[in-house]
C-alpha cells in the first residue's frame, strides 16, 4: 500500500518560510496570501493490503515521528 | 577528604559537533568527562550528563527528532526519570523537547538567518542544579549559533520553568526564551553555548558559571552517596 502523508504547520503557528515564499510570489507579479510551506512524505506500507490498517499505520507512524502534535498537523491519504 | 571528582558523559550522535568542546569544558571544570556513544543502551556510571549541539541524524525531518530513538537517549531518558542532571545544549536542547523530557518544540529562526554571535542572557532561575553559580536577575553572554532556535513553548508551560531569556531575543522564540527546565527542574535544555564560553580568551567565560554549577550539582551527589 502506498501512503502520501501531508505535514502541516498548524494554525496560528508563525511560518517564516511560508512568509518568505508568499513574498517572493508577491515579486513575480501573482496575488497571494497566506502562504504556508509543510512537506511530504511518501512511503509504502508492506504489512498490509487493507486501507484501513495502512491508514492507521501510517497515522501511529505520523503520532510517534512523522509530525510533532504540538506544532505540526498531519493528513495520511492511502493511494493503493 | 579530597573532594571527590565528578563523572559527566556526553553523548555523541552521528552529526553532533560540539561534544568535544562541551568534554574540554567539563574537563577544565574539574569533572571527569566521559564520552558517550549513541549506540550504548545503557550509560557508564556518570552523575550527570550533557547533550551536546550540533546536527545529529543531519536534522533530517526535524532538529533532534531522530536522535530522540537512539539507543543512548532511552538510556538519558531512564537516568532523566530518576532524577539524574541532564542539560541540553542547543541540539541537544532539541532532543530533549522531541523526546518530551523538555516541553515546547524549537522552530526555524524567525528571520530565516543563521545567528551566530555572542548574546546577552537574563538569568531567571538560580536554584537549579545548573544555576547555582548565578545570580536571578543578573546577565550572561554566551554565543549562539543556530538556524532552528525559536523556541515555542506549549500553552500551559509554567514561566517558573523559564530559566533564561534573552535581552535581544535573536531568533523570535517567545517570551524572548532561551532556556527551559522540567517541572522537576533536573531537565534543562538552553540554546546558547556555555561550553564555547568557559576562558576569557574565547570572548566570556560565563558559560563556566552554567557548566562549574552542574559539576558542583554533581558532585554533590557523589558525596551523597558516599
Amino acid at each position: 500500500m502506498k501512503a502520501t502523508v501531508l505535514v502541516r504547520p498548524k494554525p496560528g503557528i508563525l511560518d517564516p518560510q511560508g512568509e518568505a515564499v508568499g513574498s517572493a510570489l508577491g515579486h513575480l507579479g501573482f496575488e497571494v496570501s497566506d502562504t504556508r510551506v509543510g512537506k511530504v512524505i511518501d512511503l509504502e506500507v508492506e504489512a498490509t493490503d487493507a486501507t484501513a490498517a495502512a491508514k492507521a499505520e501510517v497515522e501511529q507512524m505520523c503520532e510517534r515521528l512523522l509530525a510533532n502534535p504540538l506544532i505540526e498537523s498531519y493528513e495520511v491519504e492511502i493511494v493503493g | 577528604m579530597a573532594s571527590p571528582q565528578p563523572r559527566i558523559g556526553v553523548v555523541t550522535y552521528p552529526g553532533s559537533q560540539d561534544d568535544r568542546d562541551a568534554l574540554w569544558a567539563l574537563a577544565a571544570l574539574d569533572a571527569e568527562a566521559v564520552p558517550v556513544w549513541h549506540e550504548e543502551r545503557e550509560l557508564p556510571d556518570v552523575d550527570a550528563v550533557v547533550l551536546p549541539g550540533g546536527f545529529s541524524y543531519g536534522d533530517y525531518l526535524r532538529c533532534g527528532a531522530i536522535a530522540r530513538f537512539s539507543p543512548a537517549t532511552a538510556a538519558v531518558r531512564e537516568f532523566a526519570e530518576a532524577g539524574g542532571f541532564v542539560l541540553g545544549i542547543c541540539n541537544g536542547f532539541q532532543v530533549l523537547c522531541e523526546a518530551g523530557l523538555l516541553p515546547g518544540a524549537l522552530l526555524r529562526n524567525a528571520s530565516l538567518r543563521f545567528v551566530c554571535r555572542d548574546v546577552p542572557l537574563t538569568v531567571e532561575r538560580d536554584d537549579l542544579p545548573f544555576t547555582t553559580r548565578c545570580t536571578a536577575g543578573g546577565r550572561l553572554v554566551l554565543p549562539v549559533k543556530h538556524g532552528d532556535g525559536r523556541y515555542l513553548p506549549p500553552p500551559d508551560l509554567d514561566p517558573a520553568q523559564v530559566v533564561l531569556r534573552y535581552v535581544d531575543n535573536p531568533n523570535g522564540s517567545v517570551d524572548g526564551i532561551a532556556g527551559v527546565c522540567n517541572e522537576a527542574g533536573n531537565v534543562m535544555g538552553l540554546m546558547p553555548h556555555p561550553e564555547h564560553a568557559v576562558d576569557p580568551l574565547l570572548g566570556s567565560d560565563d558559560g563556566a558559571l552554567l557548566l562549574a554549577s552542574l559539576v558542583d550539582a554533581a558532585r554533590e551527589r557523589v558525596l551523597a552517596a558516599i
